[in-house]
């Protein structure tokens, strides 16, 4: 923030080159939808959006997690992982019989504990974020068939409920719970990454990790809190997940790092640390799915086409970065 | 005993040592479970066996592993490596199947070379946004994982390609002088890439420049060029493996083929002793690693595990290997072994300064 505000004040007429990607990305966000709305009647209903808030909002919350990693100039491969393996032990533990508001604290506790434990190793033994994170996504992924081979069928009354609850005015248009449990989780990150001590450590961190020491920022613990956020914003996005699907599968969200990690990138975070918004990461997320709307929407345009385009955007954005000068090892 | 010691300690310390003695403890217990796990019986002029499946089938990791070695040695990542798998697998597997004598020779020659061709292009495409370009490598080469899966979909119009030809096959299957072809297949590579970063100046310009590749840029190394070699070399490797994991099966999957190769070939390149920050790189260490991993996954199926549990069992091995190998970790362990001993041998202080 600040230093946008200091470069707006020296050239007035210049764009802040550090909220550049960000912009680039609401750019393209407004030139999709435009098109879809001005090949498809159906696509300028409102609807539309909901429906990709609700289809994408466990993906926004996890991507906010990974964000923060991210920022520290880490990475976290094991999200996709955690998200199915929460999943997978509500649905476990519901079909036992074990009551609702249980069966959510220790989901949600598996996530962050995961986390922590993956921060801990990659701090005190400096093993690389990509070895650690990589062995939790095997381990996590190892545990969901370890419970069950079949996918879980979820009946609990709590999470029908969630499921089917829809927020709406009369017209007929309407969210789910899931993505006002989003939005509350983007609010709060925004806040923490922009306005509290935390916030701070993780860009100066993701900035120069030696400078960040010599000042004296207590760089362990903010590592190890960033992957226990991860976790736990994977842990919601389970939760989110199972929601949505209503059941909890071993080889569900397989690859989902990736679409995450891309919502990331495109979002304007840049992956060596030190910049990059939340509100950024909200916006690639929509990239993605207004992408797969379109594809949806087009019909004849098949399923793979989603990952060429995602594939092209990403290098799109990375040499928009690279071109704006962006510090880019 | 000061000698036998001191003579343990070199042992273990040799960069080899642990990533053997991880290999030969999964050998062992294998071994204990199943006794005749270590039999090998010839049939047909060919020899059969656990062990011999073990390294047929660890071929394709061998090789991917190779290219990945060069290229984490260079301080980069290749992950596009299962994608690029699926693509040249798709690429022979389509030109094949649309030619009526599809057992010839030089049908598959010719869907071979377009192969080879199209993957050296794409690796070319990695090593330019790397090198010229300046992209960070995890991000350079996740453009081509993602797309390239849709790529190997858009070869294959989403369709599983099988074919029917023998030679193919043979590059899976095949056999020579008793052993499958895919191991001197992987050893030949194996010994290519050793000959030439070994025999010549080749590898310890590579790990120059994944030391510093500023300082070897000064010291009049041309860096760009050899971390481009290294994504060209990397994505070459990961055509030949497409190929053999191809004719395995005789079909091509766009979306199933070389799954998650990358992490293995990353996991290979890192239990064998190469740091993912770049330097000094073990092409033999690399290949125990394959064959760890390997060895794990042939294990957990002879257990009648299913294989998505397997990957427990990797996770355990993975922070193992990780954790012996880290110098924080070992620092501590060894801090403490030697913090422990000092109030016992407190008589004879003056002898344990000499050797220290």
């Amino acid at each position: 923030m600040t230093t946008g505000t200091l470069t707006a004040g020296r050239n007035r007429f210049r764009l802040p080159r550090k909220q550049i990607p960000v912009l680039a990305t609401l750019a393209l966000l407004l030139v999709m939808y435009g098109i879809g709305v001005s090949q498809y009647t159906a696509f300028s209903n409102v609807q539309v959006i909901f429906n990709v808030f609700i289809d994408n909002g466990f993906l926004l919350v996890v991507a906010v997690g990974m964000t923060f990693v991210i920022l520290t100039g880490g990475i976290d491969l094991s999200v996709g992982s955690v998200v199915a393996m929460t999943a997978m032990v509500s649905a476990a533990l519901l079909q036992d019989g074990m009551p609702a508001a249980l069966v959510l604290v220790i989901a949600l506790l598996i996530g962050p504990t995961l986390g922590l434990l993956m921060g801990c190793v990659i701090h005190f033994f400096e093993i690389q974020p990509f070895i650690v994170t990589l062995a939790g996504m095997f381990f996590a992924r190892g545990m969901c068939t370890f419970i069950s081979g079949a996918s879980i069928p979820i009946t609990d009354g709590f999470w029908t409920a969630m499921s089917q609850e829809r927020i709406g005015n009369p017209r007929g248009n309407f969210v789910s719970i899931s993505v006002l449990i989003a939005f509350v989780v983007v609010a709060i990150a925004a806040y923490v990454l922009a306005y509290t001590r935390l916030g701070r450590n993780v860009y100066a961190i993701g900035g120069n990790p030696q400078s960040a020491l010599l000042m004296g920022l207590p760089v362990g613990r903010t590592r190890i809190a960033v992957y226990t956020i991860s976790g736990l914003c994977s842990a919601i996005g389970g939760i989110l997940l199972s929601f949505y699907t209503l059941s909890g599968a071993p080889l569900i969200a397989v690859g989902m790092e990736l679409d995450v990690i891309a919502a990331v990138v495109i979002g304007g975070t840049v992956l060596t640390g030190g910049a990059g918004y939340v509100f950024g990461t909200v916006l690639g997320v929509l990239v993605l799915g207004v992408i797969q709307t379109l594809i949806t929407f087009d019909g004849s345009l098949n399923s793979w086409w989603t990952k060429i385009v995602i594939g092209g955007l990403l290098f799109a954005f990375i040499l928009l970065q690279r071109l704006i000068g962006i510090r880019y090892k | 005993m000061n000698d036998t010691m001191s003579r343990f300690r070199t042992m273990t310390g040799h960069r080899l040592f642990w990533p053997a003695a991880v290999l030969f403890a999964m050998l062992a217990a294998n071994t204990i479970y199943r006794p005749g796990f270590l039999s090998i019986e010839l049939k047909d002029g060919h020899l059969y066996g656990t062990p011999i499946d073990i390294l047929r089938l660890s071929a394709p990791l061998i090789l991917v592993a190779l290219g990945m070695t060069l290229v984490i040695s260079t301080g980069g990542i290749d992950l596009s490596v299962g994608s690029l798998c699926a693509i040249s697998g798709a690429i022979a597997c389509m030109y094949i199947s649309k030619q009526p004598d599809q057992s010839s020779i030089a049908v598959v020659a010719t869907a071979l070379a377009m192969a080879m061709g199209v993957s050296l292009v794409l690796g070319a495409w990695n090593g330019v946004l790397v090198a010229v370009i300046g992209i960070q490598p995890i991000i350079a080469t996740l453009i081509l994982m993602v797309a390239g899966r849709g790529l190997a979909q858009l070869i294959t119009e989403g369709q599983i390609i099988t074919i029917n030809s023998e030679p193919y096959r043979a590059i899976g299957l095949g056999h020579a002088l008793t052993l499958p072809l895919a191991i001197f297949i992987a050893l030949a590579a194996a010994l290519l890439v050793a000959a030439f970063t070994r025999r010549t100046a080749l590898g310890m310009i590579i790990e120059s420049v994944g030391g510093n590749s500023v300082a070897s840029r000064l010291a009049g190394i041309r860096s760009g060029r050899v971390i481009f070699l290294a994504y060209v070399i990397s994505a070459a490797c990961a055509a030949v493996a497409g190929f053999m994991m191809t004719a395995n099966v005789s079909s091509a999957d766009g979306n199933a083929a070389g799954l998650w190769v990358e992490l293995d070939a990353i996991l290979a390149v890192v239990i064998g002793g190469t740091s993912l920050a770049g330097g000094r790189f073990f092409l033999s260490g690399t290949i125990i690693g394959a064959l760890i991993i390997q060895t794990l996954t042939t294990t957990v199926y002879a257990m009648d595990i299913s294989p998505q549990t397997s990957l427990l069992f990797k996770a355990v091995v993975v922070i193992a290997v990780c954790l012996i190998q880290a110098p924080a970790f070992r620092a501590r362990f060894t801090r403490r072994r030697r913090n422990a001993p000092p109030p016992a041998p407190v008589a004879d202080k003056p002898k344990e300064q000499v050797p220290a």
